[in-house]
């Protein structure tokens, strides 16, 4: 890739750092990052979409759709706040710029992202999304790929007034792959940013979403889940700001964690004076599936405001086996019994995600998760 | 309105502000071996408690102050501070003996020192700045077996039991303020309730910080041991002065197989004035390990006083079955910055724990819950629930919930809830309809929201609490 | 035929069951009262296969079978249903799946065709239909924000649509008003048989008003002390269960 630089491993951040305390990324740092390979046969979804395809980080015309919103990659700033960010702005040489104009709707877009190589490498695409007054899209998102490397993708996202995201992440990246991504939206009035993310692959995931709620009324909804295995580690972090007065905010994030997986949530709500009349609710659970998993929660909410209705929840627990007995009482097997269950654990994460090609999507991915559980 | 009265009024907002003129033994200001010998020195401690302190005074050295809460203040300068004071008249050896201005102080803050006018079935440890004045009840106390004495007492006096556990709970490297207060803690209360008995009367602690720039460091270590019971009271406050003042003390309960410590606190530090300007700084470490089978810690705290409020008081829930409780309020209004919760660790198998907190931001202040609920591989069907509830007076306040939830084992059930309100407009003018004041309604809802957490105190202390909620929030609604 | 030899069962160390016999004939009801803490929910615990109790002597034979070794879900395929005292909640699964999953599972291990989501959903609109329920029944969470009422009927959905040789009612009743209460005693006299058979667990003797049992029985101190024809639940009505430890 021209122009490509190794990632600077010393910005890595650390423990010592509070919004780090759960995520341990000390396991890259013994790694010899190389510039990405070529990779020129990929294995596309039959989704029937528009698609954009980026393979090894790089994007590949001769996969995508010609889209009249989608623009010429634009570097980012070069210096940026948070550590990953950074270091994705002094990488990035790719990524999607869409720009949908005020008033369009440009319907359901697929971004397809491809990795592998025989060898571990880098990868920081900078994705830029911004939708006109009252424009909408959703984004259906797939993150996959085999082998040992760093997907670092950021996404700067801007929704003006009235404007609607809808965000639908599959993350299932080989589990030899770091996948850390950054997502950070600015959220105008009246305008809305659902984000869902699955974090299913990967050896070790970070999700971080900044939702920041800029104007009157706008709203983000956050919802994720974690379908883990082995030692496997997902870690979904979230930051909603609440700036602006009357603005709704939800987060649903439920964790299913087999063998000795580790899930990780962190969620801070900050209302800033003066954002009066925010409601903003959270709920966490975790589903422990085996003696050896692990779940760490950390719900926050930072307020400013008095006129406010914020909430949050956490649970972690097993299966319930008065649940258990009553469906197999009834002559379900104990592990259709337990996959129901699951599934029904899941269900309120999923149920905010109504398009149906996306829908599918995920029951696949999930149903195919349970199969190799 | 005249000068007089508004000062009138700021007095009765905080009743405990005088001052008693007394003399006092102070030690030179600052912080050095040479001020740790003199205080091991003038309490007469044995070599292994001066060993001890000169320990964790070189442990403090090398640390720094913690800043991951979420307070702010001035840097504190530690040489400047007076690490001893004490009335300068030897030691009391009974109450008949205890100096009049003293008794007089305590009659003012409603603890009467004589045993026949103090409120009945409760037993009074009295500790003035850096040293106990007076114990009351000890007669009665030890015809059961149980020693309740300031702790320099226990050091001369039993020192087997202080060097048992002393350190075991909070050990000195445990955290800034735990090592300070280790090199240097002056007085406290020392409680060992022995096996099988059930502490006759309810035994308390209280407070008072008199001198100018002097830190308290006081220590308390309570040990309940098997098949034990104790109920313990503190209290405290301050006078009113324009600087801070240090209070960094450290607490330590130890319950053997199947005791239970109930540790309650009113604490009413002086908060400082409308601008912020003086009041306490109040750094606390308090921990409780429940190392028997069965055996249960339950800490009630109401926080309404000091500038500055960081404490968490915890249990290490090791014995299989074991029970930890924190049930909190903290009322911070003005410019004051609590920062408070609890951890709960558990160990041992089938242990239990249950966390239910209260937060009150008013005027400009600050008021954080910081918690952690850790679940170890080994705690076997362990369960947790914990409820944060805040609610916010006013638009200029903040109100924050910072949990930690760790959990290593499946079979475990952790449970978290928390909230954020205000009060509604509709209750107010409910109350006001049924021709309740403003700050009588506000009074009243206040304690309605922190129902759960009061009836856990002893009855005496609710009352006072009750009062002391309302108090502190005059002038908060307008 | 069930037959009952002999059982014991303990809870940890306590034993509840100290030597329980029973025969239920295919054809018949019949009735188990006695007073709290008898024993009558272990036992159909231990009937239905729930973890936590240890059967520590004796046998269950069900058509010859011993089920004590059967899984729960097996002795469901086998025709035994147990209607829960306390309906278990399952948020975020569909009554209609779950039914679905259940009969087409007890179908499939009996050799029958499964059915497929129309098949079904005709079948169970009409069950509906005829237990005076509201359709939107199976559309909502498996007894979730159901009242006591609402859980009991949905009970009797369930039995009537996976069609068990042998039910076993543990202390349906309990919390029923009267309608409700018919309800469960029209949909055991439905399935009434030359097949079927049933074993009504209750403490008082109005539900056996509407269900006419064959034989009561009185377990008492983990034990049947005395058992009689429907008229025996009469006379514990008006006497009580004082006394019957020691018969």
């Amino acid at each position: 890739m021209p122009g490509w630089k190794p990632p600077d491993m010393t910005a890595l951040p650390t423990r010592k750092l509070e919004a780090w305390r759960y995520t341990d990324l000390r396991p890259l740092t013994g790694i010899t990052f190389a510039t990405p390979p070529a990779l020129s046969a990929p294995d596309l979804p039959s989704l029937d979409l528009p698609r954009l395809v980026f393979l090894n980080g790089a994007a590949a015309p001769e996969f995508s759709a010609d889209l009249p919103f989608a623009g010429a990659f634009v570097p980012p700033d070069a210096e940026d706040v948070l550590p990953l960010a950074q270091i994705n702005a002094a990488a990035a040489r790719d990524g999607a710029t869409l720009s949908v104009p005020a008033g369009q709707d440009a319907g359901a877009l697929l971004l397809f992202a491809q990795a592998g190589g025989e060898t571990a490498f880098a990868m920081h695409p900078r994705h830029r999304i911004v939708l006109g007054e009252g424009a909408h899209l959703t984004l259906i998102e797939i993150a996959k790929g085999n082998g040992e490397y760093w997907h670092n993708p950021v996404f700067d996202i801007a929704l003006a007034k009235g404007a609607r995201l809808e965000h639908v992440r599959v993350q299932q990246e080989s589990e030899a792959a770091f996948s850390l991504c950054t997502i950070r939206a600015e959220i105008g009035e009246g305008a809305a940013y659902e984000h869902f993310t699955a974090a299913i692959g990967a050896r070790i995931s970070r999700t971080e979403i900044h939702a920041t709620l800029v104007g009157e009324a706008a709203r983000a909804d956050v919802n994720a889940v974690e379908l883990l295995r082995g030692t496997q580690h997902a870690d979904v972090t979230t930051i909603i700001r609440h700036q602006a007065a009357g603005c709704p905010s939800r987060q649903v994030v439920k964790a299913v964690l087999a063998d000795d997986a580790r899930g990780v949530f962190q969620g801070r709500v900050e209302v800033a004076p003066g954002a009066q009349k925010t409601d903003a609710y959270q709920m966490t659970r975790a589903l422990l599936l085996s003696p050896r998993a692990e779940m760490d929660i950390k719900p926050e909410l930072e307020i400013f405001a008095d006129d406010v209705k914020c909430s949050h929840g956490a649970t972690i627990g097993a299966l319930d086996d008065e649940q258990l007995f009553y469906l197999r009482s009834r002559g379900i097997d104990e592990l259709t019994a337990r996959a129901m269950l699951v599934r029904a654990f899941l269900d309120d994460a999923l149920a905010p995600v109504e398009q149906p090609q996306a829908r599918g999507l995920l029951d696949e991915a999930i149903e195919s998760w349970w199969r190799r559980s | 309105m005249s000068v007089s009265t508004v000062e009138a009024l700021a007095e009765q907002k905080y009743k405990y502000g005088f001052t008693t003129e007394i003399a006092m033994e102070e030690f030179p200001r600052g912080l050095s071996e040479e001020i740790v010998r003199l205080i091991s020195a003038r309490k007469g401690e044995p070599d292994w408690m001066l060993e001890w302190r000169l320990k964790a005074y070189a442990l403090w050295r090398k640390m720094e102050e913690p800043d991951w809460a979420r307070i702010k203040h001035p840097p504190i300068d530690y040489d400047d501070l007076y690490y001893y004071a004490a009335p300068a008249a030897p030691a009391p050896k009974s109450l008949d003996e205890v100096d009049p201005e003293l008794l007089k102080t305590y009659e003012k803050l409603g603890i009467p020192l004589n045993e026949r006018a103090a409120l009945a079935g409760v037993a009074v440890d009295a500790v003035f700045d850096s040293v106990s004045v007076a114990t009351t009840f000890r007669e009665t106390l030890s015809k059961a077996g149980v020693i309740f004495c300031p702790i320099s007492e226990a050091v001369r006096e039993h020192p087997e039991l202080v060097r048992q556990y002393l350190g075991t709970v909070v050990p000195a490297a445990d955290n800034f303020f735990a090592a300070l207060n280790s090199a240097v803690f002056s007085d406290g209360s020392f409680v060992y309730i022995p096996k099988g008995v059930r502490c006759p009367m309810e035994l308390s602690t209280y407070f008072r910080i008199n001198a100018r720039n002097t830190g308290q460091f006081e220590r308390t270590l309570i040990i309940a041991d098997d098949e034990a019971t104790v109920s313990y009271l503190e209290g405290c406050t301050a006078p009113m002065r324009d600087e801070n003042q240090l209070h960094a003390a450290v607490v330590e309960l130890v319950a053997l197989e199947g005791a239970k410590i109930k540790y309650s606190t009113v604490q009413n530090w002086y908060p400082g004035d409308e601008q912020g300007r003086g009041g306490i700084y109040n750094f606390v470490t308090k921990r409780g390990a429940c190392r028997g089978r069965n055996s249960k810690i339950s800490w009630t705290q109401v926080e309404t006083g000091s500038a500055i409020t960081w404490k968490y008081p915890s249990c290490i829930l090791q014995g299989e079955g074991s029970v930890g409780e924190f049930y909190s309020v903290a009322l911070t209004n003005n410019f004051q910055q609590a920062d408070t919760g609890t951890k709960m660790i558990h160990l041992g198998r089938n242990t239990t724990s249950t966390i239910i907190s209260k937060g009150i931001s008013a005027g400009h202040s600050n008021n954080t819950y910081r918690g952690l609920v850790k679940i170890m591989a080994g705690a076997q069907g362990a369960r947790n629930f914990t409820q944060c509830d805040s609610l916010l007076i006013g638009d200029q306040c903040g109100a924050h919930t910072v949990p930690y939830i760790e959990s290593r084992n499946a079979s475990a059930k952790v449970e978290h809830e928390a909230t954020t309100s205000k009060i509604a407009e509709d209750q107010l003018f409910y109350c006001r309809s049924r021709g309740l004041s403003q700050e009588d309604a506000v009074g009243l809802i206040v304690n309605g929201f922190c129902k759960d957490v009061l009836k856990e105190l002893p009855m005496e202390f609710a009352v006072e609490a009750q009062k002391l909620l309302s108090v502190s929030l005059e002038g908060s609604v307008g | 035929m069930l037959e009952i030899k002999n059982l014991h069962a303990r809870i940890g160390e306590k034993e509840i069951l100290k030597g329980v016999n029973l025969s239920i004939p295919d054809g018949q009801i019949h009735a188990i009262m006695g007073p709290n803490g008898a024993g009558k929910s272990t036992l159909s615990y231990v009937l239905s296969g729930r973890d936590g109790y240890e059967v520590t002597e004796g046998e269950v034979l069900y058509n010859g079978a011993n089920i004590l070794e059967m899984a729960p879900e097996d002795r469901a395929i086998a025709g035994i249903f147990l209607a829960f005292q306390y309906p278990v909640e399952l948020p975020g699964v569909g009554n209609a799946n779950f039914l679905r999953t259940a009969l087409n599972a007890i179908r499939r291990k009996r050799g029958q065709e499964e059915l497929d989501a129309v098949a079904f959903l005709k079948l169970a609109r009409a069950v509906v239909k005829s237990l005076h329920m509201k359709e939107d029944f199976l559309k909502r969470n498996v007894n979730v924000g159901f009242s006591g009422g609402e859980k009991k009927r949905n009970e009797m959905l369930q039995m009537t649509l996976l069609q068990p040789g042998l039910a076993i009612l543990d202390e349906t009743d309990s919390g029923l008003d009267i309608d409700a209460l018919k309800i469960v005693a029209d949909g055991v006299n439905a399935l009434r048989s030359e097949k079927f058979s049933a074993l009504v667990i209750t403490h008082y003797q109005r539900l056996l008003d509407h269900i006419i049992p064959d034989m009561v029985h009185v377990l008492a101190g983990g034990r049947i002390v005395r058992s009689g024809s429907a008229a025996l639940a009469l006379e514990l009505e008006e006497h009580g269960y004082a006394g019957l430890e020691a018969a």
